[in-house]
This record gives C-alpha cells, structure tokens and sequence, in this order.
C-alpha cells in the first residue's frame, strides 16, 4: 500500500523528456562517437547495439574499446568489468545523491528505474529535486528517451564509421565535461557551498596525479561531502 | 574444476560483464543510503555532494586535455550564467574546442 506522495506520473515522464532534449545533441554525438569506435574495434552491429543497450554509459563503453579484443579470456573479462565499475563508480554516488528522493517509492520500481539511469537524467533530476520537484516521471522519462536515442545513434554512428574517423577535432571528449560544467551555474548556492566543491576538485586532482585510472573521481566527491557534512553554516 | 574458455561467445559475455558492473553501481549508492541514519551531518554530506562529483570529474579532465579544454569549459559556464541554457552552453563549448583545436591548441 502506498500513502507517502510518491508519484509517478505520464505528465512527469513528458516533463522528463523535454527537460532531457537540450542534453540530447550532446548525446547523439556522443553515440555516433562510440558506434564509430565500435565498428572500428571489429564489434558486430549486433554487439554494439546490445552494449549500448545494456551497459548505456558512454564513457565506459569508449574507454572497454581501448581494451577491446578478438578473443576473450576469462581474466580478460574480469578485467574488463572491473575497469568498467570504476569507470561507473561516480554513479554511486550519484545515485546516493538522490537516494532520499527515491526511499518513498517501491523497491521494485527503484531497481527498475535505476537501470536507466545515467549523467545526463542525473543532472536533470538532481535539478529538478532542488527546485522542488518530487515526480519521479520526470527521472524515468528523460533516462527513457535518452537511452532510446543513444542506442539508435550508436546504431547510425556505426554504419557511418571510418567518416567520423578523428572524433576528438570535433570536441567529442568534453560532451560530458561540458555538461558537467553548465550544472555548476544551476547548482550555485553561494561562495561558502562551494567550499566542498573547491575541495572536492583540488583532491580530485591531487589524487588523479597519485593514482592511475579513475578513483581521482571518487576520492574528491567524498572528500567534498566530508567538508561538506562539517561545516557549520550550510544553507 | 576449471571452467570451459569463453570461446566465440567471449565478446557477449564481455558485454553482460560490463552490463552487471554498471547496474551494480547504479544501485549500490541508493541501496547503501537506505542503511545509513539521515543526521544533520549526513544531510549536509548528501547537499553538497552534486557540486563535488562535478568538481571532481571535470578539474581533473580539464588538467589532463589542457589548456583548450579548460577555456571551452569557462566559455560554457559564461553561456549558461547568461543565458541558462544547457543547449546553447554546449554549441558554444563545443565551438570553442574545434576552434582551438582547429588551430593546433
């Protein structure tokens, strides 16, 4: 039985969508990118499809075509989702970061739903949750039409191939950054909220000089919601 | 007991590998919070969160594509206090990086 407001509403969800179609162009370009690599990588259609489907985290899915291969071992494998979960890890904390959004709702929609969940939906969300906003349609939407879109892309990123051979020239690596960067202005709460920011960027950097891969992005948001968590005058 | 190679179905099972790493992390943050007592200084942590993991992810990338990177990133956030809209920010970040690069930046 439900009693709290947790709503889920087809308004929501068409909300979601139309919030979500600024991000979209960033989005295709980025899928053209991939199905390109893939292509390139020797990926069947079929399997760059049903990465793009399954996985659909486009960073991750660039970063498994630099450790593509013809033949697979068992440790390759391994290897392969281990470097892909650290890849992803900034969605944990993503998802922490919404967590008391999502408590009301049913489980089973939870797990669902997180399923399409992903940077652009979480900037659109964590947006719309900080202006108040509690249909979580609008989370469910725009992941929806996002991922349709990055499969259909990845699709014709594809077929094109060898045509967006030098996808860097075009800014294709700071699609996301980019993103990211545009959120901050939203986000802005004043000089002294963003002293865990500060933080979190300045250890961010520090750890990605001391430690290879992607834990630099871990490492500094947790160390920005420490600073965070013991100031004294948040808002 | 070892187990048979993964042979012509490597690169399927290479995708749900990376399929199952992905959700795991998509749910491991909403699960773990739903153990963790919502006190003041949680609240605080979870508030400041979104401006960290941007903070995070971009300083870093910014120092690793360099100097052009970091320009189309500040022509960005330009656009978007201007203007607030996340579409244009992306043309005009987008722009400035072709732009630079173009120009062997």
């Amino acid at each position: 039985m439900e009693e709290a407001p947790a709503q889920t509403s087809a308004a929501g969800m068409r909300l979601g969508m139309r919030k979500v179609m600024v991000l979209v162009p960033g989005v295709v370009v980025f899928a053209v990118a991939f199905g390109a690599a893939a292509s390139a990588k020797g990926l069947s259609l079929i399997e760059s499809l049903l990465m793009s489907a399954l996985v659909y985290g486009g960073i991750s899915q660039l970063v498994a075509m630099e450790l593509w291969r013809p033949e697979w071992s068992w440790g390759a494998i391994v290897g392969l989702a281990v470097v892909t979960a650290t890849v992803n890890s900034r969605m944990i904390l993503q998802g922490a970061s919404l967590q008391l959004w999502f408590a009301p709702y049913p489980k089973a929609l939870n797990a669902l739903h997180l399923f399409f969940f992903t940077d652009a939906n979480w900037v659109i969300g964590t947006r719309y949750h900080a202006e108040g906003g509690r249909d979580l349609g609008v989370l469910i939407g725009a992941g929806l039409l996002l991922w349709v879109v990055w499969i259909a892309f990845t699709g014709l990123g594809y077929g094109l191939g060898a045509l967006v051979s030098d996808p860097r020239a075009f800014g294709i690596d700071l699609v996301m950054p980019i993103f990211f960067a545009a959120m901050i202005v939203p986000l802005w709460r004043g000089r002294r909220a963003a002293v865990p920011w500060v933080v979190a960027g300045l250890v961010a950097l520090l750890t990605a000089k001391l430690v290879d891969g992607y834990a630099f992005i871990i490492v500094g948001s947790l160390s920005g919601a420490i600073v965070g968590a013991f100031s004294h005058d948040a808002a | 007991m070892t187990l048979p190679d993964p042979g012509t179905w490597g690169a399927l099972i290479a995708i749900l590998a990376m399929a199952v790493a992905t959700y795991l992390c998509r749910i491991a943050g909403v699960v773990l919070m739903g153990f963790i007592p919502l006190t003041p200084h949680v609240r605080r942590g979870l508030a400041a969160l979104p401006g960290s993991i941007i903070a995070a992810t971009v300083l870093p990338l910014i120092e690793r594509l360099g100097l052009a990177a970091g320009i189309a990133l500040l022509a960005a956030m330009g656009s978007m206090i201007l203007r607030r809209n996340e579409l244009l920010a992306l043309v005009v970040g987008m722009s400035v990086i072709a732009g630079l690069r173009a120009r062997g930046f």
